[in-house]
Order: C-alpha cells, then structure tokens, then sequence
C-alpha cells in the first residue's frame, strides 16, 4: 500500500469539497486554499521521496491488479511534476489572498482551484490512458469555470476557442484511446506498451499514434495547433493566468513525453521525426509571435508556446542527455512562466495597466521588482547561472551529439529573438522614465501604501529564489532530471512495476 | 455490421466538423455534440461488435460459456457519454453568456482577444 501516490489526489479534491461546503465563509475558503495547496506540495513531496529511493511507485486502486484495474504509477517526472503542481498551487493560493476580486471568491474561485489541482495531479499520476482522458476533462472543466468566472466581454470570447479547441482534442483523444482498444484490447499504458509490439497492423498503429500526437498537441500548444492559447491565456484575472501559464499546457507535454516514450517508440523514424519539425516550428512561431505583442500578457503566452517547443524537441531527439534537458527545461519553465505572470500582475496593481505604452519608471521606483522580473525573464533567455542555462545548454549538447544542426540552430535563433523581446518588456516598462498622463501612479511612488502587496510579492520572490539557486547550485536538478530520463527509457522496468509477473 | 458502422462514424464526424466551422455559436455547440457522439460511436465499433450473451459467469464456474459482449467499452462510453453530458452543459450555458454580452450570435464578432 503506498499511500503517498494517491494523496496529490485526495487532497485537493477533499478541500475543493470543504471549500464548497464553506462557500458562505470567503476567510475559511481562504484558509482552505492556502492550507489545501501546502499540503499537496508536502504530498507531493513525499512522493518524490519514495518514488527516489525505491523508484517506480505502484498502487492498484481497489486492489484490481493491473492490467484490469485502474492504476496510478509514478516514475520520478510523475513525482517531479506533482512536485511543481503543489509549488504553483500554493504560489497562486497565497497570491490570489492579494488579488482575487470578491465576487470571483463568492462564486467558487478557491472549490475550482482546488479542483484543477486535482485534475493535473491525476493527470500526472495515473497509469491508464482511459484515466488520463477523464483527468483531463476534470481539469479542463475546472478551467472553463476558472476562465470564464467573471463574465467579461473578453473572457467570453476567450473561452468560446479555448472551450471549442480543447474539446475537438479531447475527443480525438477519446477516439484515439478506442481504437487503441480495439487494436490490444487493454487500457493500461504499460501493458499496451507491452502488447502493441504483437500488433501487425503498422498503419493503425501510425495513425493512432498520428492522433494522440495531435490531440496532446493542441493541449500542448504545439504548432500549428496553438491558436487558442494567446486568445483565451490573458483573459482570466492575472493568478489563473499565471496558474494557467505555468501548468496547463505542461500537462499537454507531460502527456506526449508519456506515451511517446513508453508506447510509440516502434517508429521513431516518422513519430518523432514530425516531432522534431513541430518543435523548431512551435519555437519560432511562438516567440516571432511574442516579438509582435505589445500588451505583457499577450508577449508572455506567445513565449509558453516557444517554450513548449524547446521541450518537445527534447523529446523528439529521445537521447538520455535530450530528454535529461527536456525535463529540466520543462521543470524550471513552469517555475519560470508563472513568476514572470505574477510580476506582471504586480506591474499591473502599480500602474493599473498591461500595455507596455503605459508604462515606465518601475526600476527608477521599485528596483527589487526589477531584479524579480529580471531573474525569470533571463531564465526564459538561457543565460547564466540561472536555471534556464543549464537546460538549454544540456539540449543544445544533445542536439549536438545526434548532428541535429538545423534544431540546434532554430533553437539558438529563439534565444536571441527571446531575449530581444525580453529586453522590450525590461526597456518600456522598467528602464524608461514615468510617461507622461498615467492614470494613477501613486501606488508606484509610494505615496498610497497597498497593504497587500507583500502578499504578492513573496509567491514572485520565493520563485526567483528558486530560479536562481537551481542555475547556481545545478547538480540536484540535473541529477533529478538525468534519472528521469534514464527511467523514461528504460521501459522495461516501468512495465515490471506496473504489471509484476504479468511483463514480458 | 462493422463497415456500416464504421460509413456512419464517418458522416457524424464529417458533419460535427462542418458544424464547427460555420459562424454561428449555436452551430459550434451543435458540432460539439455531434463531435462527442462521434467519438462515442467509434470507440463502440473499435471495440469489436460481438453479438453474444451478457458477460456473467454461471453459478459455480471460473468463465462464461460460450460467446459474450466485452462490457469494457459499454462501461467506457458511459463515463465519457456522462463527462460529455457534463461538458456539453457547461458550453450551453458559455454560448448563452457569450452571446448576451456580444450581442450576437457571430463568431465574426468574437475576435476581439485574438491575436
């Protein structure tokens, strides 16, 4: 019995149900959340501890062994993302205590919060691809509340693509999980691994594989299928942005460096091949498309679609050093994106607007948010001694090795292009002087005290704390990353810990 | 039985996505619906159409005798037919907010966040 893999679950789905039991009382809410979200990231933690020393942790829910029960299966990327589940949980918790608006509290923010938690931690967890799929929709419905809750024109017109584009993808998902059905007759990814290497049926298992690529794809933010991000992703207050930036699409590429690791790796010639095009694409696509905004938000999600390219390319290389980058890249990018969202929020109570024309004078000001925004923006660069060099230099080496030059050079190419469009960011909002006719800046200046923006702060200061002790003390991170990979390809012993005596 | 089923699949897809790209909100819902039942469908068919007995075993014996219908994809489709429901619910409830605060019923109309 390994208790520690089904509480990332329990947890957040028990204080969603507290919460909502308690939808009268906003301050028990509150407690609730902040409450509820550390004790997902201690689960989780937890976790991480077992899955570290006794490596893949099991537990057949039920007491149904696998493969006809539904299992939960953790290998050291489940627990590393559980890990940053609980992180960002409790980041967005204690930053929406600050920034919330009240009627977004009465009508079910902290019970949704809670939910979403629950549906990305199962989505991590789970060992069945039927159990994937309805994780999935338990966090997108959580979402769809979460980005539609205060029925703005904007968050209307958001939702309707996001709403419409993440159920075209689940349904190819759930089409996909049928004929994978039909074709073993088993759910349980290990035990498809197991059996789809019997299946002489190579052009069923091609399009099979076709669809799941495209179906996490659209989830991931992957090009050509990434529209509905940039239009829906600012929409939200800013901490479900920032919560959304950071984890949400990650689940996406959780799910395609599952099942193209362990399932569809019979023809790596043409899965990952299209892989490895859609990462270049998806990089230069995202962050050209960043250097064309001019509102910080917009800027910010074009920058989590080029980033969700240079983890794909991780995966699409599938060498131990490529995937040991694409797991760093992806761990210290969920840190990343949400601390560079929730400093824009911060920018946002100090001037009251997102536009880089409006803004000004925050380093002449506020020099410390300079510093919290600049650590995570050069993360995002690659520069270092910050984490996002550590990643970028393990995939570029990777890339490298296999020869891959025109990967290596489309990705040097989004670092000097991420880099400039960080740099307008930094210029227009930090560097230049207070323009002239800002509506209200007495905030920024000191002369009107916020009482709550300590509370803002520290989620951002904690998290570029992170950022930087990973990039300075890199070891644990890469020595994490580097045995996630080796377990990602060593599928043999996922497979023995899933099914016992039943492997082959 | 399969070949049928399998031209049948076709349409529901074939008309879901025509649905989904017209202009119209209401449309989009309805190619959303069409979309679920789809997928529902498919999952049946590819699970193998097996005319045969319920799957219960006879008192007293480890299997059941003779040819039975594989309950797993009957009991899969009711999960997802049930979250679809559920989903399907909610974006009724999206288009009729969408279109109180448009004031119009055109995706056209709806560009105001893309980029």
């Amino acid at each position: 019995m390994s208790l520690e893999i089904a509480l990332p679950i329990l947890l957040p789905l028990g204080f969603g149900a507290a919460s909502l039991a308690a939808h009268r009382h906003i301050a028990l809410q509150r407690w609730l959340g902040v409450a509820g979200t550390g004790a997902l990231l201690a689960a989780a933690l937890w976790l991480l501890r077992s899955v570290g020393r006794e490596g893949v942790v099991v537990m057949h829910m039920g007491d149904w062994h696998a493969p006809f029960g539904i299992t939960l299966a953790a290998d050291l990327l489940s627990a590393t993302m559980a890990v940053l589940t609980g992180l960002l949980g409790l980041a967005t918790a204690i930053y929406s205590l600050a920034t919330t608006p009240r009627g977004h509290e009465q009508y079910g923010h902290w019970p949704l919060l809670h939910l979403l938690l629950a549906g990305v931690a199962g989505a991590f967890l789970t060992g069945d691809i039927f159990n994937l799929y309805v994780w999935f929709e338990v966090m997108l419905v959580a979402s769809f509340a979460l980005l539609t809750l205060g029925g703005e024109r904007a968050q209307m017109e958001g939702a309707i693509k996001y709403v419409a584009l993440n159920l075209l993808a689940s349904m190819i998902f759930l089409s996909a999980v049928g004929i994978t059905y039909g074709l073993v007759g088993t759910l349980n990814m290990a035990d498809i691994a197991a059996k789809l290497g019997e299946v002489d049926r190579p052009g069923l298992v091609s399009t099979v594989a076709a669809m799941y690529m495209v179906a996490f794809g659209i989830k991931a933010g992957a090009f050509p299928l990434f529209f509905w991000l940039p239009a829906s992703y600012h929409t939200p207050p800013i901490a479900i942005s920032a919560l959304f930036a950071g984890l949400l699409s990650k689940v996406g590429v959780y799910a395609l460096y599952r099942v193209f690791t362990l399932i569809f790796t019979q023809e790596v010639a043409y899965t990952h091949e299209i892989l490895l095009w859609g990462a270049g694409l998806t990089m230069l696509t995202g962050v050209l498309g960043a250097l064309a905004q001019t509102e910080i938000r917009r800027i910010l999600s074009f920058q989590i679609i080029s980033s969700v390219g240079l983890m794909l390319m991780g995966l699409a290389l599938l060498t131990p050093l490529a995937l040991t980058g694409g797991v760093i890249y992806t761990a210290q990018d969920i840190v990343v994106k949400m601390a560079l969202f929730l400093t824009a929020g911060i920018v946002f109570r100090l001037l009251g607007s997102y536009r880089l024309e409006d803004l000004g004078g925050l380093y002449h000001h506020r020099p410390w948010l300079g510093i919290l925004f600049l650590i995570p923006a050069l993360s995002l660069v690659g520069l270092p001694p910050l984490a996002g060099f550590i990643a970028k230099l393990t995939l570029v080496r990777a890339a490298l090795e296999e020869g891959a030059w025109g990967i290596t050079a489309i990705a040097l190419l989004t670092g000097l292009l991420t880099l400039v469009s960080v740099i307008r960011i930094w210029q227009q909002g930090f560097w230049r002087g207070l323009p002239e006719g800002v509506a209200d800046s007495a905030v920024l200046t000191g002369e009107r005290r916020d009482a709550t923006l300590w509370l803002m702060y520290l989620p951002v200061a904690a998290l570029a704390a992170l950022v930087l002790a990973a990039g300075i003390y890199a070891q644990p991170l890469f020595t994490l990353s580097e045995n996630a990979a080796g377990q990602l390809l060593d599928t043999q012993a996922y497979m023995e810990a899933v099914l016992g005596e039943g492997a082959p | 039985m399969e070949p049928l089923m399998a031209v049948l699949v076709g349409i529901a897809f074939a008309a879901a996505l025509y649905m989904m790209m017209r202009r119209s909100i209401v449309k989009l819902v309805i190619g959303l619906i069409l979309l679920s039942n789809a997928a529902n469908l498919l999952f049946f068919t590819a699970g193998g159409l097996t005319r045969g007995a319920p799957p219960l075993i006879p008192e007293g014996a480890e299997a059941p005798a003779g040819a039975v219908a594989d309950p797993l994809p009957q009991a899969l489709i009711l999960t997802a037919i049930v979250i679809s429901f559920g989903v399907l619910a909610f974006a009724l409830v999206l288009i009729r907010r969408a279109y109180q605060v448009v004031q119009a019923d055109d995706l056209d109309q709806m560009k105001g966040t893309d980029t």
